[in-house]
């Protein structure tokens, strides 16, 4: 039910919704709209625009997830919903 | 658990001592690895490895599948929902890495260099939409299939029959790719014929996923996955270590492109490898519409997203999302590396002076596959099949010296080739023949699942039969299993098209269908019936409209003329149309019509918390 204490939990959570959302269009797309510029450095050997569309953007969404699992289960305990 | 009849697989025994099991079998194949080089150092046939390699493993899984046999409902559809987070990412992972991860991916950046990353960024991106938009919500539902949520959510059959159909449409599509590729490496590493070879692979699916459902599948998956990621690392690995010294494939990725646009510019090939937006049609707009397909079409496809129903609970489905794409990740950060290597061993062996004469004794792996499958290998323009054939195509094109562009090699062949392209011994072969079908199979299973529950919970027991005693409802999902995967078996038998665009396909109808209706079900409360059926309507309409327009055309007829691309999109990112238009019209009928229900907003207040009971419970015995 809409009490007021289940309204703040689920802004929380549309936050950090909106939040992860943002940096997954970040990471997904506009950092490879600029491998151009980025390629222009290279570091070991690697093109860094190359680099970020090869391995960087990757490690961004698992690090992502386990941060973002972490994060909604404080948020679930904060407000008394996470399961017994 | 009174109706389990095997207590090895799924009691509690069995999930306290997963790490342990899983332990000594990991170390038990990798002793047979060994075992197999001994035997190939003895002097031991290649066919023999061969067939070693994908027996042994095939008789694996389907020992698991056997000791996994369930008659209980629970542990058929959702594997009793005891599955730890870190076990069902690692099934999820070989869920979803299926043979066009394993087999297309690397051979597509090889040939598309960095245009084919939007099928890396886009194959893991998804994962994050899976788990803030969908995943957990759907496991709070429990539901058995992704058709339920869809009735319970939109009030009634129309919408789950709609959901079956898009469901059937992109697994169908998906699981074919699958059977082509158990076929491709049953033929080329058992030396038989393509046609027989697809049905062979249709037996090693069935003995999984028949008897114990769910439950086999997670188990075997998991299994798999193991199989898959050793016989993926290993050859880069190797390549990487003789090439640069340092067995660090994915850092010294970096050494492999600096060489390679090198010897490009040496031997006057003016595209490079890392020039982005210039290969195969990839422009940028194309580029960034497929990776949106691909990251939807994730969060959209029901193999993918079953496997949370599978978990204890909500919070142990968010921590498996992240598992599942760690344990991709280590596959997918891999595959560039994979591509970069390969490549500069072909750049190499170029560099060395080859000739039309001298190449069939530098490079003989060439001319084996050109016999598996006529498509495969092609120099100057011909199939490559003996020296003869190729030095009589070069002479007619008057070629003398053999350039990196004569020498045409098909995507889906290069992964399977590349032991024997670098000079690895045989055993690397037969290892990745086993790798290869073990992520065509742990797919495949997951999609006939899909399917065949689909087909027996939500048509058979939902729709037809409500009555229906659990032994009938398990049979018939047995029966459509089958029948599903000798008619997807047959489509395969037929090479529709190559596995990647198949897969690609299925992503893009999943999204175009789907995706909108999942997610504005959970986060928009407005969200009504009718809005549903007409956006799932108009956005896989759509979809499927271009996709088959575009590839067939009107009179199904690949070879006539089809309708025009739509401002230049392939029809593998389709959904880049089917997608807004399911939205806009979800959105704009919703509002035209009456708003849902009291019952249905506190419906959907409650998905939204992980506490409290699981909304559907199901009648298990």
């Amino acid at each position: 039910m809409a009490t007021p204490d289940r309204v703040s939990y689920w802004n929380k959570t549309k936050r950090l919704m909106f939040v992860m959302l943002g940096l997954w269009v970040f990471f997904g797309y506009v950092i490879h709209m600029f491998v151009e510029q980025l390629n222009t450095i290279v570091i070991f050997g690697f093109p860094l625009g190359f680099y970020m569309a090869a391995q960087g953007s990757l490690i961004a969404f698992v690090v992502m997830l386990f941060w973002f699992a972490r994060r909604q289960n404080a948020i679930d305990e904060e407000h008394h919903v996470n399961e017994e | 658990m009174a109706n389990t009849t095997a207590t090895t697989a799924g009691g509690g025994d069995f999930t306290s001592n997963l790490g342990r099991i899983y332990g000594i079998y990991t170390g038990g194949f990798i002793a047979f690895i060994i075992l197999m080089a001994i035997l190939s150092a003895l002097g031991v046939e290649n066919v023999v490895i061969g067939y070693l390699f994908m027996g042994f493993t095939i008789v694996i899984y389907a020992v698991i599948g056997v000791l996994s046999r369930t008659m209980h409902v629970g542990e058929y559809y959702v594997a009793g929902r005891r599955v730890p987070a870190l076990y069902n990412g690692m099934a999820t992972g070989a869920d979803w890495m299926s043979a066009a991860s394993f087999i297309g991916m690397a051979g597509s950046l090889y040939l598309l260099g960095y245009d084919g990353l939007g099928f890396v960024l886009g194959w893991t991106g998804g994962y994050v939409l899976v788990a803030i938009l969908v995943a957990p919500y759907l496991r709070k539902f429990g539901a058995y299939t992704v058709p339920d949520f869809l009735s319970a959510r939109y009030g009634g059959n129309l919408a789950r029959l709609i959901g079956v159909v898009v469901l059937f449409s992109c697994s169908f599509t998906y699981v074919v790719a699958q059977i082509f590729g158990t076929g491709l490496i049953s033929a080329r590493f058992l030396g038989i014929d393509f046609n027989v070879a697809v049905y062979v692979g249709l037996a090693g699916i069935l003995v999984c996923s028949m008897l114990g459902g769910m439950r086999a599948v997670t188990w075997t998956q998991v299994a798999q996955y193991i199989v898959l990621i050793i016989a993926y690392l290993i050859p880069v690995i190797w390549m990487s270590t003789v090439k640069t010294g340092v067995p660090i494939p994915q850092l010294m990725q970096g050494q492999a492109l600096a060489n390679i646009t090198a010897l490009e510019t040496a031997q006057g090939i003016t595209l490079h490898h890392i020039t982005p937006f210039a290969h195969g049609g990839y422009d940028a707009k194309n580029y960034f519409l497929l990776i949106l397909c691909l990251m939807v079409g994730t969060a959209s496809l029901p193999h993918v997203l079953m496997r949370y129903f599978t978990t204890p609970s909500v919070r142990e489905a968010r921590v498996s999302v992240a598992w599942s794409l760690l344990f991709i990740f280590i596959l997918y950060f891999t595959a560039p590396a994979y591509a970069a290597f390969a490549k500069w061993t072909m750049l190499d062996l170029v560099a060395s002076g080859l000739t039309p004469e001298n190449i069939g004794e530098k490079a003989g792996w060439m001319m084996r596959w050109a016999a598996a499958d006529n498509t495969l290998v092609q120099i100057c323009g011909k199939t490559a099949t003996d020296t003869a054939a190729i030095v009589a195509a070069c002479a007619e094109k008057g070629v003398t010296a053999l350039s990196f562009a004569d020498i045409n090699l098909n995507a889906d062949m290069i992964v399977l080739a590349t032991p024997e392209m670098a000079g690895m011994p045989y055993v690397i072969s037969g290892l990745v023949a086993a790798g290869g079908l073990a992520a065509a199979l742990s797919t495949a299973d997951g999609l006939l699942l899909a399917i065949a529950n689909a087909l027996s919970h939500d048509i058979y027991y939902k729709m037809i039969d409500q009555n229906a005693p659990t032994s009938r409802r398990l049979i018939v999902s047995r029966i459509l299993l089958v029948l599903v995967a000798v008619l997807a078996a047959y489509v395969a038998s037929t090479k529709p098209s190559d596995i990647l665009s198949m897969v690609s396909w299925a992503f893009s109808l999943a999204a175009g269908g789907l995706f909108p209706a999942l997610v504005l079900g959970v986060w928009w409360k407005r969200a009504n019936s009718a809005g549903a059926v007409a956006g799932m309507i108009a956005g896989f309409g759509i979809t499927i409209f271009y996709l088959v327009m575009t590839q067939y055309g009107a009179d199904f007829d690949k070879a006539t003329p089809n309708m025009e691309l739509w401002w230049g999109v392939k029809n593998i990112s389709s959904a880049a149309f089917g997608l807004p238009v399911g939205f806009a019209v979800m959105i704009i009928v919703s509002l035209l019509t009456k708003a849902p229900s009291r019952d249905m907003q506190d419906f959907i207040e409650e998905i939204r918390v992980p506490r409290g009971k699981q909304m559907m419970e199901e009648k298990t015995a």
